[in-house]
């Protein structure tokens, strides 16, 4: 059976779920918790069980890529980050060019610990530098300002090969001129790579009632999409293309780790509300942790993982979800890989409909989502798979 | 049997909401036809829908017995009619069975339009008219000015009106006295041939088909051989009984009673309403005067949603069919919907009823289509043929004129909203007949084209009002008219199932509101959509659904596939309550929603 090993197409990479933040941001809907004391021995003794637990299961892989995300794992005491670590180099094998990422908060107090990060292990940050303009900075809730921004960055810089950061664009007042010369500041402090995201309203979000009581104005579809187009002419030009929607790199800089989830491999979740795909013998399962950290925290001291379920995929699914994740990248997914998994090929009629509308591309059984494709990802995917 | 002079047969005239069916489950009750356990509200009307709207459908009999004042047992029948004017054929059916009619007017809402027509029909059977005031213990009664008003529009004498109370049980005694010392006893002669009317029949999965007769002459027993005179069928009866509303059998039916049949007939079809039933030896030899059959008035296209469904609906059409011989049905193939079928109805509100039925107790998804009338083509070539979906209009160049159905509209209104509803006729191309007042309400007479009435009148009628007006027609005739087919494109290709009838004069303002109306009913696609409308080869209105500019999920990774992969599954279960036509898709609802109109 070819979904046996269909995860090793992409590869195998360990995600820790660190749930804690100083605060919350009014725009963020993950699974992040402001707590004014953790129990850093509990939590670290938990997650080192959690790990060991999740080897057991899945024996003598190699680990290429470790995650660090959170909520702000730039908190975590560096002793921790080295428990982990450590524990996934004697349970697994970790793979000797290993991408090890850690996501900061471009703060001074966490530059502080970025030479202990380093000495534990971590080859790349990925820093949450979300504006370069303060007013935005305050308006996004972050505790940081463009200076200190910079000052944490260049630290960063110096202590580690990869460095990437985040802007959060198509911000509220925001217009297609400020975001092309913010994206062209951001182009010169980069490094070799860059997150930018359009700001989305999500449920249950601080931003979602503002914006259901009209005091949060986003810009129109139309402006927001120029701001895309712009996104990918600028970027394009300064040697920094699109390899995902939202993901821009230098070539051969793109995060690997992400691309274990575009690509469809096998990754495991470790911590609060982290889910994982993982092929086992019965096949593939999404997995999935309990959500509250303090809940997580009791499960996992109980059954190890804090498990909050597994399912079953179907092949069906499978193929779908490969779909949904690789046509993000700009390289597109495989047509022959797809219809492996789930035993049915996409209607071609579909296919060549929306070739003829410039939507998508097909080189050989590769199956490309042109630019246009890629802003309406959403209602391509939808047709494609009616 | 029970003897014609202790026999009393009735039916109920009542406007929707003025207590009918409480009145007559208040003398069920009274009479003691249904335990207390075994009372329900609104005992007669048995489907779910006739419950839920509070409106009775297909008519219902009950078998009342009742000790009079003057000491002598009485057999009292009740028919139970609907109210609604799309029903109104079944009202006249039940009335020729009957004798006597108790007229419930609500004490303070007064005479309306639906009491009128169904009054009307009452007098033209020659009933023994009872007035009865009902909710007479409700602050806002007026019984005075009530009694005045029903003998100013309906021209009978109220005088001796009973004053009832439905909900309480008040005045409940009197009106089974009246119907006992004012209603005539049926006539009829045991000894003579058997003579019955087949006033209804359906379908009962036990039974199979029940038949509802009253006798006129000679008696119906169980065992004996009967023929339908009209239908030259003959069955072997296997039960005879009456309705306490339950089935109870007894031994025979005599002269003036009112009961129901089994015969092992296995279809509805094979009866005919207002046939006479005789005997297969010694019957009668001539046959009642029976009735007009029922003609449908109004026709849609039914497609189910999901193509594959066909068979469900096929089968599901044919089983509501049975029990409603006014529903007519034929295959339709539509480019644009696929396989389905062109129904006939006789209004709009039969039209809901059954689209309602076929959703819910059959669980299928529809596509309705415009609601069309039938127009009469007269060809260049001499002749004539009749149209009963757009989709099938003939070569213009091929028609000498075409001609549409007129109705005749009875509108009763509180003169305040006078205006309102003479501005709405007139938009509809009405002709005034007749404006008069009882009161402070207005009575008009409008002469409408009924294609003009299908689509939303009533609806508009009831908001221009808020709800104040009531509302009764009656098919008026053909007459020639300016009319046109307007076709509708969507993305340039022309969508049957969207084109309709209109006048010539109606067919921009028409278009506009189409194009419009099916611009806030189409999701936003890729790329843009024009949507058109045309009379022949010339556009008359236009509107474009601009493209989708930006629809992708900003964060996608490890924690937001499971969540991404079941927002997809959601999209597409909502894909599949719409048609594809070409590369669009239309949402069911499209069909219909696009041809109401804000004013």
């Amino acid at each position: 059976m070819s979904g046996v090993t269909d995860w090793r197409k992409a590869g195998f990479g360990v995600y820790i779920h660190w749930p804690f933040c100083a605060a919350k941001c009014p725009y963020c809907d993950f699974n992040s918790h402001v707590r004014r004391e953790v129990d850093q021995t509990r939590w670290r003794d938990a997650l080192v069980r959690a790990l060991k637990a999740e080897a057991a299961r899945t024996p003598g892989r190699i680990v290429d890529t470790v995650f660090f995300g959170g909520g702000t794992p730039s908190l975590m005491p560096p002793e921790t980050v080295a428990a982990v670590i450590e524990t996934i180099r004697n349970e697994w094998t970790l793979a000797s060019d290993a991408e090890i990422t850690l996501e900061a908060n471009p703060t001074s107090v966490e530059a502080g610990k970025f030479r202990a990060f380093s000495a534990a292990g971590v080859n790349r940050v990925s820093m949450g530098v979300q504006a370069l303009n303060d007013t935005d900075l305050k308006a996004l809730g972050r505790m940081h300002s463009v200076a200190e921004a910079r000052a944490a960055f260049e630290i960063a810089r110096s202590v580690f090969d990869r460095v990437s950061f985040d802007l959060i664009y198509a911000r509220m007042g925001q217009g297609v001129g400020q975001w092309r010369a913010e994206l062209r500041e951001a182009l010169d402090m980069a490094v070799d790579h860059l997150s930018l995201y359009q700001l989305t309203i999500e449920a249950g979000t601080r931003f979602a009632d503002l914006y259901r009581l009209g005091k949060l104005k986003k810009p129109t579809d139309e402006a927001a999409a120029a701001m895309y187009d712009a996104t990918q002419e600028i970027c394009e030009e300064a040697g920094m293309p699109a390899y995902e929607i939202s993901n821009h790199a230098r070539p051969d800089a793109q995060s690997r780790h992400n691309l274990i989830y575009w690509h469809y491999g096998d990754y495991v979740g470790v911590g609060p509300g982290a889910h994982g795909r993982l092929t086992l013998e019965r096949g593939r399962v999404a997995t999935e942790t309990m959500l509250a950290p303090e809940a997580w925290l009791e499960a996992a001291e109980r059954d190890a993982i804090g498990s909050a379920g597994e399912t079953a995929i179907t092949p069906e699914d499978q193929a779908t979800e490969y779909l949904l994740m690789c046509l993000r990248l700009r390289e597109g997914a495989d047509l022959a890989r797809y219809e492996a998994l789930g035993g049915a090929a996409l209607n071609p009629a579909r296919i060549a409909e929306l070739v003829g509308d410039g939507m998508l591309e097909q080189k050989g059984t590769q199956l490309i989502a042109t630019a246009q494709g890629r802003i309406l990802l959403n209602a391509l995917l939808a047709k494609l798979l009616t | 049997m029970t003897k014609t002079e202790n026999i009393r047969n009735f039916s109920i005239v009542a406007h929707i909401d003025h207590g009918k069916s409480t009145l007559a489950d208040r003398l069920i009750q009274m009479t003691g036809g249904l335990s207390e356990r075994e009372m329900t509200e609104q005992v007669l009307d048995s489907m779910d829908i006739e419950k839920e709207r509070g409106i009775t459908i297909k008519a219902q009999t009950v078998r009342l017995d009742y000790k009079a004042a003057d000491g002598e047992e009485y057999v009292l029948n009740l028919i139970d009619t609907p109210g609604h004017v799309d029903f109104a054929y079944e009202v006249s059916k039940s009335m020729q069975a009957v004798e006597g009619s108790l007229l419930v007017v609500d004490a303070s809402q007064g005479v309306e339009a639906q009491t009128l027509a169904n009054v009307y029909q009452a007098i033209e059977a020659d009933h023994e008219i009872v007035p009865v005031l009902n909710k007479i213990d409700l602050p806002a009664a007026e019984p005075e000015r009530i009694c005045t008003q029903i003998e100013d529009v309906i021209g009978i004498d109220a005088s001796e009106a009973i004053h009832t109370s439905a909900k309480s049980g008040l005045g409940m005694e009197d009106v089974l006295e009246a119907i006992v010392t004012r209603l005539p006893a049926p006539k009829g002669d045991p000894d003579a041939p058997l003579k019955a009317l087949l006033v209804d029949s359906w379908y009962d999965a036990y039974l199979g088909v029940v038949v509802l007769v009253r006798i006129m002459d000679g008696s119906l027993k169980k065992g004996q051989k009967i023929t339908m005179m009209r239908a030259g069928a003959t069955y072997p009866v296997d039960r005879v009984g009456v309705f306490t509303p339950k089935m109870v059998q007894v031994d025979e039916l005599g002269p003036g009673e009112l009961g129901f049949l089994t015969a092992s007939i296995k279809q509805v079809r094979d009866t005919n309403v207002g046939d006479t039933i005789t005997t297969e030896r010694a019957g009668a030899d001539e046959p009642l005067p029976g009735y007009q059959p029922s003609v449908p008035v109004v026709f849609c296209g039914i497609f189910p949603v999901d193509a594959a469904e066909f068979e469900d609906l096929r089968a599901a059409v044919d089983k509501l069919a049975l029990n409603d011989a006014s529903f007519s049905h034929e295959v339709e193939t539509s480019a644009a919907l696929g396989f389905g079928f062109r129904c006939g109805f006789l209004g709009l509100l039969h039209l809901e009823i059954i689209t309602e039925r076929l959703e819910r107790e059959y669980d299928i998804s529809l596509i309705t289509t415009a609601p069309s009338v039938v127009y009469k083509m007269l060809m260049k070539d001499g002749t004539e043929m009749e149209m009963h979906n757009p989709a099938d209009m003939p070569d213009v160049m091929k028609i000498e004129h075409i001609e549409e159905p007129w109705i005749k509209a009875t509108i009763l209104v509180p003169d305040e909203y006078l205006g309102d509803v003479l501005k709405l006729c007139q938009e509809r191309r009405g002709v005034q007949v007749d404006l008069t007042y009882a009161g402070t309400r207005a009575m008009v007479v409008y002469k409408l084209p009924l294609n003009e009435v299908v689509f939303d009148f009533y609806d508009r009628l009831k908001s221009v009002t808020k709800g104040y007006a009531s509302f009764d027609y009656s098919i008026d005739g053909y007459e020639p008219g300016n009319l046109v087919k307007m076709a509708v494109l969507v993305n340039d290709e022309p969508v049957d199932a969207l084109s309709v009838i209109v006048h010539r004069d109606k067919a921009e303002p028409r278009g506009r509101s189409m194009c419009e109306k099916l611009k806030e009913l189409i999701p936003q696609h890729m790329f843009k959509v024009p949507i058109q409308a045309a009379i022949g080869g010339r556009i008359i209105a236009r509107e474009t659904i601009s493209a989708l500019r930006k629809d992708v999920t900003a964060k996608c990774y490890g924690g937001d596939v499971s969540r991404k992969r079941k927002l997809l599954d959601k999209q597409k279960a909502g894909k599949k309550k719409m048609r594809q036509f070409g590369k669009v898709d239309i949402p069911q609802e499209a069909f219909i929603n696009a041809l109401k109109m804000d004013s």
